[in-house]
């Protein structure tokens, strides 16, 4: 496993010359991230990476879709998705306008997912879907709407147990080795990068969900995420983390009720 | 790595898969009502929604049994079990992290990816345990805690309900210790007095 020390010198270079800081992420993972990278592109040494990293400008994108996470389904955990259609969606639906904001939403899955809940309900075109993460390659997915056909099986089921009754294949044309998602879902969503160690909050939601995302942050910078979140949130949204992720030690959780089913859902009750 | 390990209580890592279920509950209820010790489970679970194998630990013994969640604190005497569906890691020797990356085998949580963890952040002081499977995970994990200057222990291949897993660790590094599964649950917690 790479030094601590290691760590650090990969880490000052990419704030300092290109102004991504991962010096709050969880050390643990970014440590196994940085391994990876180096075995995947055989490099011998660390110092030739970090030569590489400060000579080779174009190879940062790179770099920073390796160091985060971007593995994603869609209706990840479909219990989840079951409680925001039965639980969630009514109460937004007496908004004239519903904003939602994907936090860290990576190739989109999760995106699309929401907006297929919201068109069942018939408000998705009353819907706004911001759709936000640091990697600008991993977004360029998520207006094409283009999934791996392989794992379409698993979506398929995903969707059933999440209360789906539709035929999920009406909802994507299947184009050799992807599932291309239906335009009319992606019309409402609005595509950007925005760091959540750096940006700041640029609307008020209704809806917020950040999942598997938190993880990957130490609890310093976790706490100023969620600060983001709370700001970016109105009295009464709803803020909804990854299924192993907890607003119980934070800051912002005196203000926040978890809904009862015991879901990652929580209302901002101020 | 471990620089203060020896302040650290023992940590006992347990890794296992097909035919391992009825092993790992023997060996909590084999852990004396004070182990002094960190306990971690790691277990490729068929069923990725079950929360019930918390309850079986439960069931098994006093200590407290807990699924982790992401940056929980890590106590002495407390039994861990690694969610399904994400890699568990030690982030310092007071606290775990998650990691919901690629499988590793095929598998998530890895064993691989708990035991290298464990073993470096408490290098001497971890106890590495690899049980029945069907899998090569944990060979790995097994030969980083022997590098780190941990105990290592596996079920005797022959003995287990899946030879496969434990025969790997065996060839892959040098075991301390390579037991029936009735003579692990004896062994333990001789051990654990050391
Ligand atoms: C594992 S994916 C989560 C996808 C989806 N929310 C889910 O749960 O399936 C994590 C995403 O967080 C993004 N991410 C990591 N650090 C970030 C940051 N500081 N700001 C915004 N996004 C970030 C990564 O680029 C990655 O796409």
């Amino acid at each position: 496993m790479i030094q601590d020390e290691d760590l650090d010198l990969l880490l000052n270079e990419l704030n300092h010359r290109y102004g991504y800081d991962f010096s709050n992420y969880a050390r643990a993972s970014l440590k196994r991230r940085v391994n990876r990278l180096l075995s995947l592109d055989k490099f011998v040494s660390f110092a030739e990476l970090l030569f590489k990293v400060k000579n080779e400008p174009h190879y940062l994108a790179h770099v920073v879709e390796q160091l985060t996470v971007n593995v994603t389904e869609m209706f990840r955990d479909p219990t989840l998705f079951k409680t925001l259609r039965e639980q969630v969606l009514p109460i937004l639906a007496t908004h004239p306008l519903i904003r939602i904001w994907h936090a860290g939403c990576s190739t989109g899955e999760e995106v699309y997912s929401l907006a297929i809940l919201l068109e069942e309900a018939n408000l998705l075109h009353k819907s706004l879907l911001y759709a936000t993460d640091l990697n600008p390659t991993v977004i360029e997915n998520v207006k094409k709407g283009l999934f791996p056909i392989g794992a379409v099986k698993q979506y398929t089921e995903n969707y059933i147990q999440a209360g789906g009754k539709k035929d999920f294949s009406s909802y994507y044309l299947a184009q050799y080795e992807w599932a291309k998602f239906h335009e009319r879902l992606s019309t409402n969503m609005i595509v950007a990068t925005h760091n959540l160690v750096s940006d700041r909050s640029f609307n008020e939601f209704q809806l917020i969900l950040c999942r598997n995302v938190l993880i990957y942050f130490d609890k310093n910078l976790q706490d100023k995420a969620l600060t983001l979140f709370d700001n970016s949130l109105e009295t009464l949204g709803f803020l909804v983390l990854g299924s192993k992720e907890n607003l119980r030690f934070s800051t912002i959780a005196p203000s926040y009720a978890q809904l009862e089913n015991k879901e990652k859902i929580w209302r901002k009750m101020r | 790595m471990a620089k203060d390990a020896l302040d650290l209580p023992r940590h006992v890592v347990i890794g296992g898969s097909a035919g391992s279920l009825e092993i790992i509950l023997r060996l909590v209820a084999c852990l004396p009502a004070r182990p002094n010790a960190i306990v971690t489970v790691v277990v490729h679970r068929k069923n990725d929604k079950d929360s019930i194998l918390v309850d079986l630990l439960s069931s098994r013994t006093t200590l407290p049994v807990r699924e982790v969640e992401d940056k929980e604190p890590i106590r002495v005497n407390t039994i861990y079990l690694a969610p399904p569906d994400y890699h568990l890691l030690v982030e310092r020797a007071d606290m775990f992290a998650l990691d919901r990356s690629e499988k590793i085998h095929y598998s998530r949580p890895s064993i691989d990816v708990t035991f290298e963890s464990v073993a470096e952040t408490f290098g001497a002081r971890a106890i590495g345990i690899l049980l029945s499977g069907a899998n090569a995970d944990g060979a790995f994990g097994m030969a980083c805690i022997k590098k780190a200057g941990g105990y290592t222990l596996v079920q005797d291949p022959a003995s287990a309900e899946v030879g496969f897993m434990p025969r790997q660790a065996i060839e892959r590094s040098p075991i301390d210790r390579i037991l029936h599964a009735e003579e692990i649950v004896r062994f333990l917690p001789e051990l654990l007095t050391k």
